[in-house]
């Protein structure tokens, strides 16, 4: 990549690195700012971290899985979005892979993950 | 018309003040040496040439030589007129002045980009013109999918229109795409950063007009 995609990208990312290191199989809690109207409000999405798309760069995202009211919800968040208020993470998970999309079918039981310790 | 010359570096994204995500183009623009002022009396229209990225003069040809010491600067690859530019120097633009990004474009301006598109060979009707192919897969259609049909009646007009659309090569041409804003710019850098895509491969020579 070329040194002057990487500044832009570096100016877009400003805020990524004030957000705690994770990875997937780890449970994040997202703080998500939503305009509503003149309004703004934060809201919150809780839930285990799939997989981290292109990191690096200006375009990454990462996607958490929640189960609401008994559905798996995914949402994709681009990492650099100054819609993002903070991330706080809950809980390390110990998992082998870096995509978790086994989770998906899977629920109850079946879709823990051990804690890292 | 004021302009510059410039060069694709590449694609990225960023955020607006509304936090939405826009594309954008990266391109390295300028610093452009004026190398001919052309003026109604002499060439019966108003113009500035630009010059832009260097060449070694063992490449130049001696006539471009020639020229290019006129305007007391070193041998360009690339060489483009401007109608009527428009910039608020005193006394208007001299021979050998140096142009930069930052005299031509501010943020929030809107540009047209020209340059030379990515060839993609010769290519079929449904690539070229975006024809919708035959459609179906059965009824007796055997290899014909992305076929053009008909070309014209067999007895009246008996022959092929002029510029009917067909297959041939496509790309590898000049192409201009209208109103990019302009996004950010960094003048140490010469970086203009443009909303939306330009034409061309990266490396690309970039026309940007105002």
């Amino acid at each position: 990549m070329s040194d002057l995609i990487q500044l832009i990208d570096t100016n877009t990312r400003t805020k990524v690195s004030e957000y705690p290191a994770f990875k997937s199989g780890d449970t994040v809690n997202v703080h998500v700012r939503i305009r509503e109207g003149n309004k703004e409000r934060i809201q919150q999405f809780q839930g285990v971290v799939l997989q981290r798309k292109n990191p690096g760069t200006a375009g990454e995202t990462f996607t958490v899985r929640k189960i609401s009211s008994g559905i798996g919800v995914h949402r994709i968040f681009p990492i650099a979005s100054p819609n993002i208020d903070k991330i706080e993470v809950l809980r390390r998970g110990k998992v082998r892979r870096a995509r978790l999309n086994y989770l998906k079918g899977l629920q109850g039981k079946a879709a823990r993950i051990k804690e890292k310790l | 018309m004021s302009g510059i010359i410039g060069k694709k570096i590449g694609m990225t994204s960023i955020y607006d003040e509304n936090g939405r995500n826009i594309a954008c183009t990266l391109l390295e623009a300028g610093p452009c040496i004026v190398t001919q002022v052309r003026n109604e009396e002499t060439d019966g229209y108003k113009a500035v040439q630009l010059s832009f990225e260097e060449r070694k003069e063992k490449n130049t040809p001696n006539a471009l030589i020639g020229h290019f010491k006129k305007a007391a600067t070193t041998p360009k690859k690339h060489v483009v007129e401007f109608r009527d530019f428009r910039m608020e120097f005193e006394g208007g633009v001299k021979i050998g002045q140096e142009i930069k990004l930052e005299d031509v474009f501010i943020v929030g301006d809107y540009l047209d980009a020209i340059g030379i598109s990515k060839g993609k060979g010769f290519q079929g009707v449904v690539k070229r013109h975006g024809f919708g192919g035959v459609g179906q897969a059965t009824h007796g259609q055997h290899n014909r999918l992305r076929a053009p049909g008909s070309i014209g009646g067999a007895s009246y007009p008996a022959r092929v229109f002029k510029g009917l659309r067909m297959a041939g090569q496509t790309g590898n041409r000049r192409a201009k795409v209208v109103n990019l804003r302009v996004l950010q710019i960094i003048p140490e850098k010469n970086l203009l950063v443009v909303s939306g895509s330009v034409p061309g491969a990266i490396n690309s020579t970039i026309i940007l007009e105002k």
